[in-house]
């Protein structure tokens, strides 16, 4: 099935050369489709927000994206080259430029905080201990964790520290491109703000694109230079475009598109009768 | 993992039976990936000694009381059952023979193996399991370490080293349950007790019982990492991971231990044609 985007802006300009770029993408979890013939775009430097209803398939196309999972149909770029093209050497070299924070976090919970942000330097690079404390220190303060901190196990970490452990981890690489999978769920509105801060500052401190999966809106307006809408295939006809936004936060919030401006404002509408009907 | 051709929905037996048959022969088929996967990696590079260590450690060190008590109730009650028999023939004496021979060749490394299939693969598939569900393995891949390198490797490299030493452990603490009932509480005489020993059992069946234990060892981290890496979401399929990985280990152990029960048998007698006699 072939999608017309022309009414949307995918070139996004203003930044640089694709680093990743989903052509045609499909995946399907044995009869269930979850992502359905999705073609995007993401431009180095850019800070780019996928929105979308739970289940539409927005880690999905995350996971596709870092080739943590494989797309059931069409191709995955990496820097202008398809993975499918690739050597696994190759690969695994460009995934180090990669950072991945999880919605859970998922730290090694047999690891203390210290290992947790040291196991990509220890795994990857042939740095000397100090080198590899000195900059788990760096990330930790980064992230604005005491040192203390680093012999914690992540069963004694509140939900706030263990996203910023997983961001710390995400960022010991130093990653040309970091994806926040759902970096604030969970969380209270204060500890969002500073994960918010924190993925703006990453973006300051060094030329980095970001990629963030997310339900909350403050973190699209703060953070995002591009919004995705991602809507459930179980609501479009056959022949209508997952993809059912493309633009900035502020065009998010003005849509004519009652698909989108429903969930930017929040609003179940129609849905609550759905619900009353069942 | 590869994925079951979906067949017409019936009730029909014939069909269920297929339908079993087809997600059998494609599980035994990705196990058999999974376990080239395994070895491929063995041969292309080990993980870090540290994770080595602690995998050897958990795997090996913290097994040794369970494969004791195994072995030594093993050969106590071994000594006591068979007794009656032997003491009607008359022939106490050669209860040690019988009774450590069972258990080198084959009582010793089956129970332990099974032993070591319920602490050892039950605890790793619902170890890799968990880290499954909880997106660790993703968190491995996106380090850019490869999760079964990481994982499997150091626990496959422990079970099929170690659990031939831990049989090895469960023979000898077995044999000396067995002659202490033996001499200590049935009063059969320690000489004749070790003497018909040695002469029935000769070093080919320990080789036997131990060379058993490395496949069953393989087998058992194989299955059972196999089952972590693709357990279904929560704690229920932590749980369903953690009892299919002992079942299906303990069919293995019992599967293979037939064949190469029956190879070793074959092989006896093409090197020894004229065996000793219990009798």
């Amino acid at each position: 099935m072939s999608i017309d985007f022309s009414h949307f802006d995918l070139s996004a300009a203003a930044f640089g050369e694709p680093v990743i770029e989903l052509r045609g993408v499909s995946r399907v979890f044995g009869t269930q489709t979850v992502l359905r013939d999705i073609s995007l775009t993401v431009q180095r430097g850019e800070t780019l927000a996928v929105i979308g209803e739970s289940g539409c398939g927005k880690s999905v196309m995350l996971k596709i994206m870092m080739k943590m999972l494989e797309p059931s149909h069409g191709d995955v770029d990496w820097f202008g080259k398809a993975l499918r093209q690739r050597s696994e050497r190759d690969i695994h070299r460009d995934r180090l430029k990669f950072g991945y924070l999880f919605q859970s976090a998922a730290l090694f919970d047999s690891m203390t905080v210290f290992e947790n942000v040291a196991f990509g330097l220890r795994h990857n690079t042939g740095m000397s201990d100090s080198q590899i404390t000195q900059i788990v220190h760096e990330r930790l303060r980064d992230v604005g964790l005491p040192q203390s901190a680093s012999d914690k196990k992540p069963a004694e970490l509140s939900g706030g520290m263990k996203k910023r452990v997983g961001l710390a981890r995400a960022l010991a690489l130093n990653p040309e491109i970091v994806l926040y999978d759902e970096p604030t769920t969970g969380l209270d509105p204060i500890m969002t703000d500073i994960i918010n801060e924190l993925i703006l500052r990453t973006c300051e401190r060094q030329p980095v694109t970001s990629i963030v999966v997310t339900h909350e809106m403050s973190t699209v307006r703060k953070v995002a230079d591009r919004v995705v809408m991602l809507y459930p295939l179980s609501r479009l006809q056959p022949d209508e475009p997952q993809i059912v936004f493309v633009g900035t936060a502020a065009e998010a919030f003005s849509s004519s598109d009652p698909r989108v401006s429903q969930f930017v404002h929040g609003q179940a509408r129609e849905r609550l009768q759905e619900l009353a009907a069942a | 993992m590869a994925s079951v051709p979906a067949l017409k929905p019936t009730n029909t037996l014939v069909h269920q039976l297929g339908q079993t048959v087809v997600e059998m022969t494609v599980a035994v088929g990705d196990l058999a990936l999974f376990g080239a996967q395994v070895v491929r990696l063995i041969l292309t590079g080990l993980p870090r000694r540290g994770v080595m260590t602690q995998t050897f450690y958990e795997i090996g060190v913290r097994s040794i009381p369970v494969v004791g008590v195994t072995g030594l109730f093993i050969g106590m009650v071994l000594a006591i059952q068979a007794y009656d028999q032997f003491h009607f023939l008359h022939m106490e004496t050669k209860l040690g023979a019988a009774i450590n021979a069972s258990l080198v060749r084959e009582l010793g490394p089956t129970l332990a193996a099974v032993m070591l299939a319920g602490r050892v693969g039950s605890a790793m598939a619902a170890e890799l399991g968990t880290m499954r569900v909880t997106e660790q393995i993703d968190a491995l891949k996106a380090l850019g370490a490869n999760p079964i390198q990481y994982l499997v490797v150091p626990r496959f490299l422990a079970c099929f080293l170690l659990i031939p030493l831990l049989t090895a452990i469960a023979d000898a603490i077995g044999i000396l349950g067995g002659w202490m009932i033996g001499s200590q509480v049935l009063g059969i005489d320690s000489f004749y007790w070790w003497l018909h020993s040695k002469e029935f059992i000769a070093i080919y069946d320990v080789q036997c019982g131990l060379t058993k234990s490395f496949f069953f060892g393989g087998a058992i981290a194989l299955v059972s990492c196999y089952q972590g890496f693709h357990c279904g979401a929560g704690a229920e399929g932590v749980g369903q991971a953690s009892t299919r990985s002992f079942v299906w280990s303990f069919i293995a152990i019992l599967v293979l231990d037939f064949f190469l029960g029956v190879f070793q048998s074959g092989l006896y007698y093409v090197l020894w044609p004229d065996p000793v006699s219990l009798f």
